[in-house]
């Protein structure tokens, strides 16, 4: 099925308000005093809530294009990344801000002494090189590094929720049901991109071994079925 | 309570969370969630529609006092001027709304609105074990046995943020020695009250954390009988509010502050360490004895500082250096002579 650019227009909008009302709505929350009696913990929990979700929205993108054969769903795919970068932005700010109070020192000993910490550091150096790699311009500069470059996301994809599940005290029913999430929607693109399929050695055809997943191989798939 | 079968869940054995009934999803469950999304405030927006439409859209979001909360009274008592303190003390608003307590929800917001209806009348507390007489305490008797009084104690969480709390109360010591504790007393175990009807926290395992209810604790008997170890019954001059461990609830304030065990139905002192909730959980993140100690990280975070949560809005915490047994250690540090502190965490 075809997406007139008036469809495509009113999905970006729609998007945007998905991903707009939950940073009104935190902001009605904290400014009404309704986020708890302390909200600092609160507004981190919510925030990083939002980037884990926008994270599966994006990589949700391309399974739905294809499976619903609507190629113009890729091209909200950008603006849905950004609202992960978005969430993610705020986050660490509300982190280092609320809760460490700019105590840079102590940020540094925090990200070395929290392993969990380390992780969720990584994962948004991706998030943030994504998002300043996204507009057309650097696409065209980049080349194919572009792709390269933006197939970090599947290890924010592994990096986000183990984060998640690293950081709460004993409540993992919820990241575990994260983790699944991601491992399915890495799992599809295994599968349907071939990953993990045995291909012939370009000069020792008999060899068996298996194809590792790498980046190149993900890259080739992703190019084909991104846009 | 006087169920056998319900005596070995708590601090002698773990039972309930084996049981299959408890994996089910009950009806109830069901109709509790939609309690909570009016806990939340979302009725309240309904409600609160046709008077406050002209006070604008921020309004639309406030008056909770549409829900019924829960009763507090005042108390009676004497201040403790042994335990008072210079540093600000942490507003009531603040201490009854953000709180640990998973039986009610482990967000911090949600123990404030998931106890709004918690029945503390009639309330059972039983000291027994390795004790002269076994006694059971009812509601009346927390508060009228032994003489309140009201002492200021800064309470650190484990999670590194801190509150300075006024609590109203007796010291353990007190009511151990109205049931006269044998020789061969070694140990001091807790149990939180078990009733998934009430909390949902211990019904459904996606609210409760993960915890084995009911939430035991522990202590030795010589931190036990030790002054600071204080049975509180109210805060800031009233009956504790459930959110905060009504009726009655332990304060250790040179522990972490998942030691400080809430709504307490019995005390059983023991010739042997007793298990403790967050230890059985993870051992090698949380001790038995769980001292605050800045220079012993917890595996995950480092404990040397805390942010304190004091008056003011999102931007007045302060970061502050943690002290050893939360600068307690005048009175405790002898309980722990000789030991390792890094071993016996």
């Amino acid at each position: 099925m075809r997406l007139s650019p008036r469809s495509v227009l009113l999905l970006k909008v729609v998007f945007h308000f998905i991903g707009l009302v939950p940073i009104a709505y935190l902001l009605l929350l904290v400014l009404n005093d309704q986020a708890g009696g302390d909200p600092v913990q609160f507004i981190i929990h919510y925030t990083g809530m939002g980037t884990i979700n926008a994270v599966v929205a994006t990589l949700l993108i391309s399974p739905l294009a294809k499976q619903l054969k609507l190629a113009a769903l890729m091209q909200t795919r950008r603006l849905v990344g950004l609202y992960a970068f978005v969430y993610g932005l705020l986050h660490i700010a509300a982190f280092v801000s609320f809760d460490l109070l700019f105590a840079w020192s102590f940020l540094l000993e925090e990200i070395i002494k929290r392993p969990y910490i380390m992780v969720g550091t990584a994962g948004f150096v991706i998030l943030l090189l994504l998002a300043v790699t996204s507009p057309k311009f650097m696409m065209r500069k980049l080349g194919r590094r572009w792709q390269k470059l933006h197939n970090a996301i599947y290890l924010l994809a592994i990096l986000a929720p183990v984060h998640f599940y690293w950081s709460v005290k004993s409540e993992i029913i919820e990241p575990s049901i994260y983790i699944g999430v991601f491992i399915f929607l890495l799992g599809y693109r295994a599968v349907t991109r071939g990953w993990f399929a045995k291909k012939p050695h370009p000069k020792a055809v008999n060899s068996t071994t298996n194809a590792s997943p790498s980046p190149n191989h993900a890259s080739r798939s992703a190019g084909t079925s991104g846009r | 309570m006087s169920n056998p079968q319900k005596y070995t869940q708590g601090i002698l054995k773990k039972a309930t969370w084996n049981s299959p009934e408890q994996e089910v999803t009950p009806e109830q469950v069901f109709n509790d969630r939609r309690a909570i999304v009016k806990a939340l405030g979302l009725g309240a927006i309904g409600a609160s529609l046709p008077g406050h439409v002209q006070a604008g859209i921020f309004d639309l979001f406030g008056k909770k006092d549409a829900q019924p909360s829960f009763i507090t009274t005042d108390l009676t008592f004497k201040q403790n001027s042994r335990y008072t303190t210079e540093e600000t003390l942490t507003p009531y608003e603040k201490v009854s709304r953000h709180n640990n307590f998973y039986e009610f929800g482990t967000a911090k917001h949600e123990p404030a609105n998931n106890a709004r209806k918690f029945k503390v009348d009639p309330w059972k507390l039983v000291i027994e074990g390795e004790v002269d007489h076994p006694i059971t305490l009812d509601l009346d008797d927390l508060t009228q046995l032994i003489a309140l009084e009201e002492r200021t104690y800064r309470l650190r969480c484990v999670e590194a943020w801190s509150m300075v709390v006024p609590w109203v109360g007796f010291p353990l010591a007190a009511l151990l020695k109205k049931a006269g504790v044998k020789t061969s007393a070694t140990h001091v175990a807790f149990e939180t009250l078990f009733d998934p009807e009430q909390m949902p926290g211990q019904k459904n395992r996606l609210m409760g954390g993960g915890i084995h209810y009911p939430y035991v604790e522990g202590l030795t008997i010589e931190e036990a009988m030790n002054d600071l170890s204080f049975m509180a019954v109210g805060l800031y001059g009233k009956t504790l509010p459930p959110q905060n461990g009504a009726p009655i609830r332990l304060v250790v304030p040179w522990k972490y502050g998942f030691k400080s065990i809430k709504s307490i139905v019995r005390i059983r002192v023991m010739d042997k360490q007793p298990p403790t909730s967050w230890n059985q959980l993870a051992s090698h993140e949380y001790g038995f004895y769980a001292n605050v100690n800045p220079k012993v990280s917890h595996p995950r975070w480092s404990q040397a500082s805390e942010r304190r949560i004091t008056e003011g809005g999102l931007f007045s915490a302060t970061r502050i250096p943690t002290q050893m047994f939360n600068g307690y250690g005048e009175y405790v540090s002898d309980l722990y002579k000789g030991m390792n502190l890094r071993e016996y965490y």
